[in-house]
This record gives C-alpha cells, sequence and structure tokens, in this order.
C-alpha cells in the first residue's frame, strides 16, 4: 500500500516560533478528526462483534454491551442454520467464478492491449459497454434462456459464463498490460515464441500484480453477490449463497439477532483476512480503474 | 503467414466473442422484442406494440421508482464524491498513522452489501438502536431511519458512506500525484490552504472527478442489493419461499429503485413484456451515460496510451 500511495513532503522553512506553532495545532486538529472518523468507521463492525455474543434475550434490548459473553454463538450459528450449506455454495461460486474468469480473460486482455488486428477498437468499445451495462437490463432474456435448459435453482447461469470473459476484469487487465512495454514481447517474438508462448513465458509473470487484482476482484464481487443468486437460485434453498441466506435469516430466526450477526460476522471475516494478505495487489487495481481519467 | 495469424488472434478472443453473443447481444435484441409483447412464465408473448410503453407513462408505482432512482442520483452521487475528496485530502495531511487510517477509512467498500446492510439497519434500530439511544441521551428524538419513507433514503445514503473506500482511494492516487512544485509555488504567492486546495488540487483531479461522477450514476442506476435487503430486513420480514419478498420497496415503496421495481415486476407479478420495457428504458439511458464517459476519458478510448 506504501509504495502506490507514497506522499512526497512540502518544504517550507518554518523558523520563526508563530509558525512552528500554528503547525502543531493542524497537526493536532487533523489527527483529531481523523481519530474520529476512523472510530465512526470501525463503529458498525465492532457493535456487530458485540451484539454477536451477547444472548438472544439481550440482543432484542438496547444495551450494547454484553453482560456475558457468548462466543458459542458462533458454534450455534452452524449447528442451528443452514449456514455450512450456504458457505460451501459461496465458496465453489467465488472459486469456479475466479478461475473461469481467468482461463478465459488474460488472453482477450492481452489481445485488446497487444495484438493488432482489425476490429480491435470496436471489441474494445463492446468490452466498454457490457462493463457499463446495468445488469438488470438483460435480466428476463438471460433467465429466460437459462430456465429452458431447466438450469434455475443452481449457480451454473452464475458460475459457466465467467468462462466467456468478464468485461471488468478484461477492462482491468487491458490497463495494466499497457504499462508492459512492447519490447519485452518483440524480443521473445524474434526468438521464435508464438504468440501463446510469449503470453504464458514473458507476460503472466510481469503481469502478475495485475492478474491477481483482478482474480481478487472477481473472488471478491462472487462473494458479495446478492442479485444474481437471488434471481437463479431463490427458488432452491440448497443453492442458496451466504449473501441470501443472510437476507432470509431474519425472517427465519426471527428473534436471535445474535445468531444472524454472528454469521454477518463471518461473512465479513474471509474478505477482511483476503485484503490484509494482498492489499498492495487490491489498491494498485482500485487505482488503475480510475486514476488514468 | 496473415492467415495464420489471424487464426491466432482468435484464437485469444474467441471466448469472449461467444460471451458477447450469447450474454450480451442475444438478450439485448431480446429485450427489445419482448418490450413489444405481453407474456407471464406460463404463456407465448404475444405482439402488443407499444402498449408496454404507453403504460409507463401513467404507472405511478413506475413513476415512484424513477423519483427514488432520480433522488439517489442527486443526493448519493455528490455527497459521496465530496467525502472522498474531503478524506482523501485528509490522509494526504497525516503524518502519523496515515497508513492505519487509510485501511480502516477502505476495509467497509468490502464489506458484502448484505452484510453491511444488515449492521446498518440494526445500528439505525428505531428507538432501541445505539444511535437512537446516543441522540436520546444528547436529548434529540431520533428519526424512524429505515422504517421511515423520509429517511429511508438518507439511511441508504449513511450506509454508502460507510463503504465510500474504492472512490476515497482513486481520489487518494490523484491528490498524491499533484506535482509538489504547483504547491510550493502557490506557497511562495501567498496562497492559504484553501486556495492551494481551490486553484492547485481541484484543477489538477478534474478529470478524477469526471470519473468518479460517470461511474458514479451509473452505480446508482443499478441500486439494488442495499435497498433490497434494507426494505426485507427493516419490515421485519424477510426473503422467503418464492424469494421475492413482498417487503421490497418497505416502506410505502421510498426504497424502490428503478432496477428493484424492475425485477419485482417480471419475477414477483410476472409481467415480463412490461419489465422488458423497463429495461429498455433503462438500456437507453445507461448507454447515454456511457457515451458521455467515452467522449471524455482516455483510458476508455481505444487507442494505445
Amino acid at each position: 500500500m506504501t509504495t502506490v500511495l507514497q506522499r512526497p513532503q512540502i518544504k517550507i522553512p518554518a523558523t520563526d516560533r508563530r509558525v512552528r506553532r500554528e503547525r502543531r495545532l493542524t497537526w493536532i486538529a487533523r489527527h483529531s478528526i481523523a481519530i474520529v472518523l476512523a472510530i465512526m468507521f470501525l463503529t458498525p463492525v465492532v457493535y456487530l462483534v458485540l451484539l454477536s455474543v451477547m444472548t438472544s434475550q439481550q440482543a432484542l434490548t438496547s444495551d450494547y454491551w454484553p453482560n456475558s459473553w457468548h462466543f458459542e454463538n458462533y458454534v450455534r450459528v452452524f449447528q442451528v442454520t443452514p449456514l455450512p450449506r450456504y458457505l460451501l455454495n459461496t465458496v465453489i461460486y467465488a472459486v469456479a467464478a475466479t478461475g473461469f474468469m481467468l482461463l478465459s480473460s488474460v488472453p482477450a486482455a492481452y489481445a485488446l492491449a497487444k495484438l493488432k488486428f482489425r476490429g480491435r477498437n470496436a471489441l474494445f468499445l463492446t468490452v466498454i459497454c457490457m462493463m457499463m451495462l446495468p445488469p438488470q437490463v438483460v435480466t428476463v432474456p438471460l433467465y429466460l434462456m437459462w430456465a429452458g435448459y431447466g438450469l434455475t435453482g443452481s449457480l451454473t447461469p452464475l458460475i459457466v459464463p465467467m468462462l466467456f470473459g468478464d468485461a471488468f476484469c478484461i477492462f482491468l487487465m487491458r490497463q495494466f498490460l499497457l504499462t508492459i512495454p512492447t519490447d519485452y514481447l518483440d524480443a521473445a517474438r524474434v526468438d521464435g515464441c508464438g504468440e501463446w508462448r510469449t503470453l504464458i513465458r514473458v507476460v503472466l509473470p510481469m503481469a502478475r500484480p495485475g492478474i491477481a487484482a483482478a482474480g481478487l476482484f472477481q473472488f471478491f464481487y462472487a462473494w458479495n453477490d446478492y442479485y444474481g443468486p437471488l434471481l437463479y437460485t431463490s427458488e432452491n434453498e440448497s443453492s442458496w449463497t451466504l449473501s441470501l441466506g443472510l437476507a432470509s435469516f431474519h425472517g427465519v430466526h426471527h428473534v436471535d439477532w445474535n445468531l444472524v450477526t454472528a454469521a454477518t460476522v463471518l461473512a465479513m471475516i474471509p474478505i477482511v483476512v483476503v485484503f490484509f494478505f494482498a492489499q498492495k495487489a487490491f489498491v494498485q487495481g482500485v487505482t488503475l480503474t480510475g486514476v488514468k481519467g | 503467414m496473415r492467415l495464420r495469424r489471424n487464426l491466432t488472434t482468435l484464437s485469444f478472443v474467441a471466448p469472449l466473442l461467444i460471451g458477447i453473443a450469447v450474454f450480451f447481444l442475444y438478450p439485448l435484441v431480446s429485450a427489445v422484442y419482448f418490450s413489444f409483447t405481453k407474456f407471464d412464465l406460463l404463456t407465448v408473448p404475444q405482439w402488443v406494440g407499444l402498449e408496454n410503453y404507453k403504460r409507463m407513462a401513467d404507472d405511478p408505482f413506475l413513476l415512484q421508482s424513477v423519483r427514488n432512482t432520480l433522488w439517489m442520483v442527486a443526493v448519493f452521487v455528490p455527497v459521496r464524491i465530496i467525502s472522498a475528496i474531503g478524506l482523501s485530502m485528509l490522509l494526504s495531511q497525516l503524518k502519523r498513522g496515515a497508513g492505519v487510517f487509510r485501511t480502516i477509512f477502505y476495509l467497509p467498500a468490502l464489506a458484502p452489501p448484505v452484510a453491511a446492510t444488515i449492521a446498518f439497519v440494526y445500528l439505525l434500530k428505531p428507538g432501541t438502536g445505539p444511535v437512537d439511544t446516543l441522540l436520546s441521551h444528547l436529548g434529540i428524538d431520533g428519526p424512524l431511519w429505515f422504517n421511515s419513507p423520509d429517511w429511508s433514503k438518507p439511511s441508504l445514503v449513511l450506509l454508502g458512506l460507510w463503504g465510500i473506500g474504492d472512490i476515497m482511494i482513486i481520489f487518494l492516487a490523484a491528490v498524491l500525484g499533484v506535482p509538489v512544485s504547483l504547491y510550493e509555488a502557490a506557497a511562495l504567492d501567498g496562497a492559504n490552504a484553501w486556495h492551494r486546495f481551490r486553484y492547485v488540487t481541484l484543477p489538477t483531479i478534474r478529470p478524477v472527478i469526471l470519473f468518479a461522477t460517470i461511474t458514479g450514476v451509473i452505480y446508482t442506476l443499478q441500486y439494488f442489493d442495499q435497498a433490497a435487503v434494507a426494505g426485507s430486513i427493516a419490515s421485519g420480514q424477510a426473503v422467503t419461499g418464492g424469494g421475492i419478498s413482498t417487503a421490497f420497496g418497505f416502506p410505502e415503496g421510498s426504497t424502490f429503485t428503478y432496477p428493484l421495481w424492475l425485477y419485482t415486476v417480471g419475477f414477483r407479478y410476472n409481467a415480463l413484456g412490461y419489465a422488458n420495457a423497463m429495461a429498455v428504458v433503462l438500456f437507453v439511458v445507461a448507454l447515454a451515460v456511457t457515451v458521455i464517459l467515452l467522449r471524455r476519458s482516455k483510458a476508455f478510448s481505444g487507442e494505445e496510451q
């Protein structure tokens, strides 16, 4: 994170005392604001965690501090709700979607960034339009298509399309591949590498940060997705993902707010863990999408 | 030789071409065709001409969803951008702990929307929730938040501000990319902090503001998850059985965004022809916004930079 976002220091000579005092005051003011904001940003998660270890009776009150700590709620939620099923479905969806997306989208992004062919601009514009298209526009025809094959009620309609490229990930990886100097590719071609070998031997190792960012985005997108599973799996509870399950818990386990919040916290944990392992690739990816505006 | 090269190129983009045909062009053309028909899951499409479009003009529920989405575009987008610029300016000027603060401000953006929405519905629970409890200590009668038609959308804005991290990072990179020499020159000319922001930072990051505005509008046009979940959780019911909640839009339709209403029309009321007419209108609007982005932004043009 630090290498990407390093601040250059401005040097203004500070000799007189008044200036120095003023500066110390702004230092304190800025850091105080930052601390207050940080507390506000952390509050929702802290409150959820506190709620999740209360008894179900206390969770209904206006208390925010647990009278006694019930960490066993995190075990109970696995026993009394279909959480294991949801978790398994979510992992299947996220892993398969990410793997399939990489297989189909890395070559496409490479072609759009580094190969010259007729219709390349038109293809790129189409990818941008797909990326910007609200998913609800094509929802009904796609649903009818999958229903025609009898595949609604499963995660198949969400996973299979990833074999045919994801617009956002293609865009992101293309932007990254543009930054790789073409000289390296020419050198490989002169050495007699075909395009596929150039991609695998030369480009892939250099493009690892861009590919990692796209993979992470896709993983998080699938993990967090609510619209897709709602559309295709709501008719069949055994295919529900975590997001869909969480949104319906409230009705099924109406009074057990402590269990609902425990499940909610559990849905957030993998995201936080993955983020801390891959912070740098992630921040690079986010900046890549917007900074070149 | 030439043919071979073309075949190689084709092998790189073939899956994408199939994807475009099957998952983009085909459903788009079908949506346009279906928009002139009337049918549900059990009947065959029947040609009705422009009837669906005529019906849209005086459908009070549709107009309400248009108003809700326009409200989100007018409030949600600018509030998020202004806050993100403020936050990134603050972060860029911190000398200690900047990394820690950055991570804290960024992380909520990654939280699953459903989980984040549940957290906020609990946090803003009318009367007994921690925010209303805090407000009552200060002598303020807290609003009903997600349970009030007037406050449900502002509550969604608060939720959106919590997840501001992604555009904040984009602005932070832009703010840090402003050449130091510009600030030094301005400081020598006696510019104060506000002037430095107004005449140095702001003009330099303008392209990023444009980018954030357009992508923000696109995001708002498809705003679905949080609105759907907030409505069903706050109402105390949930998505059960057939999956389509009767509580979408709660309270009093105030959280029916355009795409959420489209979904409800199609999959709860089974008016699939009408839903497709709504989809075509949404497509035209999204396309217009995308064209503006393409004309204004270098990163999106196909040319090599």
